[in-house]
């Protein structure tokens, strides 16, 4: 049962990538609720160009999205200089990994909870309203509460992204073993390296199994979560 | 004391122009055909549609003024709401939706007590269940429920049994008359069906097309002649009464109208000296110059001939007053061989009556 257990390599890129997709739903999901109920609920000007900024990352090439992010991270960059003078550096470190794929899973995320907001009945929201509650009362006592199954779908699937995660990875913060080495650069690593053929598909057997898995469990949340609010 | 005044085109064509003033009764029913404007002037009372122009006060305090551009949210009126579909929140039980409102309420302002709003609505076996799990009228009491227990200053029922089949109308008006009596919670009761508003308010303001045609006292709206009731649906005549004899032998009750005597089967849990509203459409009273004998019809009141109007081509509505206003509908041609013509005695001869509120 040798073939079970893991190799350092592999226990090293799981471990990162595992903690790179927490991090990339943990910081996006405030920014991708906002969004999301924004686009869902609001009317306001610009509207159509939040949506346009939003999903850019799922059509611009990923190679693209990370240059743009060096640019912005660098230590001399727009970002990268506000960053530095508080202390955080991210370009080249796990945490610029996280950036990336936050970045390229966001529009999967708000598609997901847009979606799921749209679909709570405004009525309700209006009633909410007539007892006693503010629009941010309504909001976290009513509209998140119903959408929630869309909301955990948009998590399962910016996390899923997250772990696949690799062009926008690789040119932003490289290919650092145990800071930015994650599971997608390390097959990548191994397919360029001659006789690592058998290293490779261990690797692909383990993501397949990893994102296989989220999907399998938030299929279950999501029914589960569904019963409860039929009955 | 609610001073509405409301002006608003819409998009559509449709213009509402509306202004009246309630206060004195308990419940003011807005009224009038679907389309008259009606959920839009309760919409704007709640706050949840602001008019182009015009000014709400409640008990002196602005809701809303254009002039000043205030506009205060629906969480901040203290107005309760209960909507044509319930609205329960899905994800909350019973008692988590009944306790949505009320705990939103400071703790000062809270006038009505929940244990009193559960027993009178008749909800405690439910407090555990999920809105989905509810039967209509089930729903639709949690509903006034939720809404009373915020106790508002004014309830606002946009329609509150137009979803609901007959049987469950039944069920519900007498829950809306005991929140009415009991809560002493003011309510404006939007409706297009005269039996509602008839049993539940004591005023009311008729609507049409976007504008106010008449307002007041229930009894004097109802009964203010052809242009208004013919808007009613059923043309008919209200009238106060009291109980005379709640047990008058054979089944029946006796029911006194200024001096004069009514029969009615009997009623159910009547008191002697109890007052009671009735209905009596037009179209179930027939006239006669002479006290007729050998007749059926029970009730045959002694009656003056105030008016006659043209109804139709072939029928005319002829006013009677048999110590209150009533309306017959009878054939114009009638009209004419009886000579009818105001200040003739007649006698009203009643075929039915409907009993609309036990008050």
């Amino acid at each position: 049962m040798d073939f079970l257990a893991l190799t350092p390599l592999e226990i090293e890129a799981l471990n990162l990538s595992l903690r790179v997709a927490a991090w990339c739903v943990a910081i996006s999901l405030p920014f991708g609720i906002a969004c999301a109920w924004a686009l869902a609920r609001l009317d306001f000007p610009g509207k159509s160009i939040l949506d346009g900024i939003v999903h850019l990352p799922l059509v611009l090439p990923p190679v693209v999205v990370g240059y743009a992010l060096l640019i912005l991270f660098a230590r001399d960059g727009a970002l990268g200089r506000v960053l530095a003078s508080l202390g955080v550096e991210i370009a080249f470190t796990w945490k610029g990994a996280v950036v990336a794929s936050a970045v390229m899973a966001f529009p999967l995320m708000v598609r997901a909870i847009r979606l799921s907001i749209e679909a709570v009945d405004p009525g309700l929201e209006v009633a909410a309203r007539t007892l006693g509650a503010g629009r941010m009362g309504v909001l976290f006592s009513i509209t998140l509460p119903l959408a929630w199954p869309g909301i955990l779908t948009g998590m399962v699937l910016a996390f899923a992204r997250s772990l696949g995660e690799f062009g926008a990875t690789i040119t932003f913060v490289s290919n650092i073993p145990g800071e930015t080495r994650t599971l997608p650069l390390a097959l990548f690593g191994l397919t360029q390296a001659p006789g690592s053929e058998a290293a490779a598909l261990r690797l692909v057997i383990i993501s397949t199994i990893l994102a296989f898995s989220a999907l399998i469990a938030s299929e279950i949340l999501a029914a589960r979560i569904r019963k409860r609010l039929a009955h | 004391m609610l001073d509405t005044r409301i002006e608003h085109s819409f998009p559509s064509g449709f213009r509402i122009d509306a202004a009246f003033r309630t206060g004195a009764g308990r419940v003011t029913a807005l009224f009038g055909p679907s389309g008259a404007g009606k959920s839009s002037i309760a919409n704007a009372i709640a706050g949840l549609f602001a008019p182009a122009n015009g000014k709400i006060t409640l008990d002196g305090e602005t809701l809303f003024d254009s002039a000043s551009a205030r506009n205060l949210p629906p969480e901040r009126r203290r107005i309760g709401y209960v909507f044509q579909d319930a609205r329960l929140f899905p994800h909350l039980t019973v008692a988590g939706n009944l306790d949505y409102g009320m705990k939103r309420t400071r703790a000062n302002l809270r006038r009505v007590a929940r244990d009193q709003v559960i027993e009178l609505l008749a909800i405690g076996p439910l407090m555990g269940r999920r809105p989905a799990s509810l039967s209509g009228g089930e729903k639709s009491r949690v509903a006034f429920g939720r809404a009373v227990l915020t106790s508002p200053r004014l309830l606002v029922l946009d329609e509150p049994l137009a979803s609901l089949d007959a049987g469950r109308k039944a069920e519900i008006l007498p829950f809306i008359e005991r929140m009415r009596d009991e809560l002493a919670i003011p309510m404006i009761y939007v409706s297009h069906a005269v039996e509602e508003i008839v049993r539940l308010a004591d005023e009311v303001v008729v609507l049409d097309a976007g504008r106010v045609l008449r307002a007041g006292p229930t009894v004097e709206i109802l009964n203010a002649g052809a242009i208004v009731h013919a808007d009613m649906g059923d043309p008919g005549s209200v009238i106060e009464a009291e109980i005379a004899r709640a047990d008058a032998g054979d089944g029946l009750t006796a029911l006194s109208v200024n001096g004069g005597t009514l029969f009615v089967p009997h009623l159910q849990g009547a008191r002697d000296g109890a007052a009671v509203r009735l209905r009596i459409r037009a179209r179930d009273v027939a006239i006669a110059r002479e006290r007729p004998k050998g007749l059926s019809i029970l009730n045959v009141m002694p009656a003056r001939v105030r008016a006659v109007e043209d109804a139709s081509a072939a029928q005319a509505d002829v006013m009677l007053d048999i110590g209150a206003p009533l309306w017959a509908r009878i054939t114009r041609r009638s009209a004419r061989e009886l000579a009818l013509a105001p200040g003739a005695e007649v006698y009203a001869l009643i075929k039915s009556v409907a009993i609309d509120r036990g008050a």
